[in-house]
């Protein structure tokens, strides 16, 4: 596989001016709903921090909580299965779909099936999934990945959905009302749903002390998938956990408000078996996750809640767009889960991003993501992965900085000759810096000079 | 060794965190003057709408509220007479003809415009989302505060199946454009009996 | 007291004006300022390309330079959130010598705010300014409450130049978004860089500003950048000018 390059992709996506403002504003939209719902809680710091000590205490007692669950939920008939990584979470799913004769399959959002790659692996076996979240369903039908986890369509204008929508649906290809394609999309999934087979659903929470699953949605898609087919199957990454059930109060109260600025999803379903004479399995996937437990450094991200608020605060994401991340999770926090997991494939994700520190401050969870993306940096350097170009420019300006008689030398030299320079061979293809953007004027002195003359009226 | 094994064993070895401690659990959320006029303005922002009404005028303001519903089912104790009863259908698939559900609510959240819905009287959990509308039905007394108090509430113990709901369906998946009715209610009421 | 002045290097190289401002700032307080002439780069331009490890001989001169003095005080956030937050990684968490460095270092507002707690300015700046919150000083130095938090509502920056006479601070739409300088994510990303940039330039001219300030400069000069390109009828000016009266 080649390497991924942000900036490549970040480019084409600000070269077209309109569409990346209009992807700006419509999460900086969602950002403005989000500071509304969390300033209408005073207790919204104190809760940030109670999810904290949550994750945080269940991340390092993980092996008890996940035999906890285990144990709870096979005493409640439901099937709980266990993946080492992606090829052995899909063979488990289709065994059972196997098992129960399914040829067709519907499933609400699961960042996870997303990232074992679940979908094709079926299609290939001749099951039909079909992908029951209105935004995935449309990027399925464009054969796109989802371009933000909560709202996997958000690249898309009404205008794009209206001609995916004709072509796959029959609709009016000149009307885009919102209204009217989602009417047509709600046919068209109600027919799927009475006719699946089974059912596949994400998981937000899984309860160590019940037993059971809590799955979060608007649309009722996962509800509908579970409810009607004998075969509900969830699927969660083993970083789902939560001790108790009342830790639920905590989490529901900051995930919906996070994402979409809602008080709270129109459904929290909690999921405790299946429905009568039903089958309800779980397949808790590991995929590299226990490998973040390791690291003082990183292992805050596996306390991630999936709200998307650090993607929708993010100045580069909101300007570049989930598809210039290559990667299943895009923004803050999916370049920092990229970068542990393959450093040198998504090398330059830790550098999508100005340090500005938002995300950590949205962050639901407190997971520290400037301070991760800072980091990996550091690690790439460490690990060789940095370009030599960079890092011979790196050392040289540390060597001359180390001495300050060499620096003043260099800066002097530099302020008197570039105002000699004529604009053309300054501004040159080179200087990236003056592309857009004007270098500064140069002083005849520094402020050191001027300090030594004694030249500085303090009075 | 089993994949369990396999994962358990790697999570041991790599888990080098301090522990931090389990915060004890104290509910310190929000609490309001008056529940049921947040519920109301809660659900409302939601997309849904909430009543008040003497428990014996029920059928009549479900009558007014929804004129043109022929298929109505219900598992309230007490409208089981007068519409269809979901608990005698065997298959989830045939509630696909409902026009409209009332069903019951244990209790309603005033900090997000939730009601809790549990499945102890209800056969088919599906009702809830494949019925075209929505009535909840609650007891006016029975609206908490917050999420704390509600899950104080809650207990598993022979339950399989609940769920919060929080209005009608709703997706903004196309432009960010609110639309009432994804997959599940179009509409969505709560009534609260005095 | 003895205050030691520390001038990020690129300021004191292109910015000669605001090292003055704030040197001025300083002794018109009446304090025994000293700028120690070794001084030259935090490195936190190599530390945030990822080259952390090469800037450990300039972390040890920061620190041998600068621990002598009572307070340490810089114009510029970002890299006293260098000193403060980075160079942790290069010293023993008993190092004396650091511990001191790192507990007495501040961004000037900061220190006028919270330790000189001034309450008065003797200046004019009659004009529409709007005030760009830096990330780092913002997020990090907590100098003004990040828009994202739910806390209560304080900006030391805002303060002093609210004793200004005659400052109008107009309403931005986004107070705190990020302008995209962000070390040398600027070049790696120039496109997306520059397109934050123009944004932040174009919140502030919808506002009516004259002027954007705020306290760091290497942010500042990206936007001025941008706006002499394209010739905005916006000014571009680091506060300790406004708060020292220096602008001309």
């Amino acid at each position: 596989m080649s390497i991924h390059n942000h900036p490549k992709k970040a480019k084409e996506f600000v070269s077209n001016d309109e569409r990346m403002h209009w992807h700006d504003k419509a999460l900086w939209f969602v950002r403005e709903k989000r500071d509304k719902a969390s300033k209408s809680i005073p207790e919204w710091e104190k809760l940030r921090e109670y999810a904290q000590q949550i994750k945080t205490h269940t991340m390092a007692n993980l092996d008890k909580y996940l035999l906890e669950f285990e144990e709870n939920a096979t005493k409640r008939g439901i099937k709980v299965h266990f993946a080492k990584d992606a090829k052995e979470h899909n063979e488990i799913v289709y065994n059972i779909l196997k098992e129960h004769q399914v040829k067709k399959v519907v499933k609400s959002k699961s960042m996870l099936t997303e990232e074992c790659h679940l979908n094709p692996f079926l299609e290939k076996k001749g099951i039909e999934v079909v992908d029951t979240d209105l935004g995935e369903r449309i990027v399925q039908f464009r054969k796109e990945p989802p371009s933000h986890i909560v709202l996997p369509a958000i690249h898309l204008k009404k205008e794009d959905v209206a001609k995916t929508f004709h072509k796959e649906l029959g609709t009016d290809e000149n009307n885009s009302d919102p209204t009217y394609l989602t009417r047509a999309a709600r046919e068209h999934l109600r027919g799927k749903f009475l006719e699946a087979d089974a059912g596949i659903t994400g998981v937000n929470f899984a309860i160590a002390n019940t037993g059971g699953v809590v799955v979060c949605t608007n649309e009722g898609n996962a509800d509908m998938g579970s409810s009607l087919p004998k075969l509900h199957i969830a699927c969660m990454g083993i970083e789902k956990i939560i001790p108790r059930l009342q830790d639920l109060s905590i989490f529901t109260r900051l995930l919906a408000r996070s994402a979409t600025g809602q008080p709270i999803t129109t459904y929290t379903s909690h999921y405790h078996g299946a429905i009568e004479n039903g089958e309800m399995h779980i397949v808790i996937v590991d995929n590299n996750r226990a490998n973040f437990l390791s690291s003082n450094k990183y292992k805050k991200a596996l306390n991630c809640i999936r709200c998307g608020a650090c993607m929708n605060t993010c100045p580069v994401y909101r300007r570049s767009g989930g598809h210039s991340y290559d990667y299943v999770i895009p923004g803050p926090i999916g370049s920092s889960l990229a970068t542990f997991r393959d450093p040198k494939l998504h090398k330059t994700l830790s550098f999508a991003c100005s340090l500005c520190g938002s995300c950590s401050n949205v962050c639901p969870v407190k997971i520290d993501l400037d301070s991760q993306l800072y980091n990996h940096r550091q690690d790439l350097y460490e690990k060789n992965i940095i370009s030599t170009k960079k890092r011979v420019v790196m050392k040289l300006s540390v060597w001359v900085l180390n001495s300050p008689i060499l620096f003043s030398i260099l800066g002097k030299i530099t302020r008197k000759i570039v105002p000699l320079i004529p604009k053309k061979i300054i501004y040159n293809r080179f200087n990236i810096w003056g592309k857009q953007r004007d270098i500064p004027n140069m002083p005849t002195k520094s402020f050191k000079e001027l300090y030594k003359e004694g030249s500085i009226d303090v009075k | 060794m089993s994949s369990k094994e396999k994962i358990l064993k790697e999570i041991r070895k790599n888990n080098l965190a301090k522990d931090m401690g389990l915060p004890a659990y104290i509910n310190f959320g929000i609490k309001f003057e008056n529940p049921y006029k947040t519920f109301c303005e809660m659900i409302q922002s939601v997309g849904g709408d909430a009543i008040c009404i003497k428990e014996e005028s029920l059928y009549d303001t479900i009558k007014k509220l929804y004129p043109n519903e022929n298929n109505i089912a219900s598992n309230l104790e007490e409208l089981k007479e007068k519409f269809l009863d979901t608990n005698l259908e065997n298959d989830p698939h045939n509630l696909n003809t409902v026009d409209l559900a009332i069903v019951k609510g244990e209790f309603a959240v005033a900090e997000n415009g939730a009601v809790w819905v549990s499945n102890k009287s209800n056969r088919h959990r599906a009702l809830y989302f494949i019925a075209q509308n929505i009535i909840l039905v609650v007891k006016k007394e029975d609206i908490v505060n917050n999420m704390h108090e509600a899950y104080e509430k809650i207990d598993f113990d022979d339950l399989t199946y609940g769920v919060f709901v929080s209005g009608p369906s709703k997706t903004a998946d196309i432009e960010q454009s609110l639309v009432i009715g994804a997959h599940g209610p179009k509409s969505g009421y709560v009534i609260f009996l005095e | 007291m003895k205050i030691g002045l520390f001038i990020p290097c690129f300021m004191n190289e292109l910015y000669p004006k605001s090292c003055i401002a704030t040197l001025k700032l300083l002794k018109s307080l009446n304090l025994d300022v000293e700028y120690p002439e070794e001084q030259t780069c935090c490195g936190q331009p190599m530390a945030n390309a990822g080259c952390a490890k090469d800037i450990k001989t300039l972390a040890y001169k920061f620190v041998s330079t600068f621990s002598k003095y009572d307070y340490i005080v810089a114009p510029s956030g970002s890299c006293v959130t260098m000193v403060k937050e980075h160079y942790k990684d290069f010293f023993h968490e008993d190092d004396e010598e650091y511990n001191k460095t790192k507990t007495s270092i501040y961004e000037i507002c900061e220190f006028l705010h919270d330790i000189m707690k001034i309450t008065k300015l003797d200046v004019k700046f009659p004009y529409k300014v709007g005030l760009h919150n830096s990330c780092h000083g913002h997020r990090a130095l907590k100098l003004g409450t990040a828009s994202e938090l739910n806390i209560p509502y304080n900006n030391k920056l805002r303060n002093l130049l609210n004793l200004v006479e005659g400052i109008e601070i107009v309403d931005l739409k986004r107070e705190d978004e990020c302008c995209g300088f962000g070390g040398t994510f600027c070049v790696t990303q120039e496109d997306v860089s520059v397109a934050m940039g123009k944004d932040r330039i174009n919140d502030h001219l919808d506002s009516y500003a004259q002027f954007i300030t705020g306290a760091d400069m290497s942010c500042l000069m990206h936007l001025e950048g941008i706006i002499n390109r394209d010739k905005s009828p916006l000014k571009v000016v680091h506060i300790t000018e406004i708060l020292a009266g220096e602008v001309q």
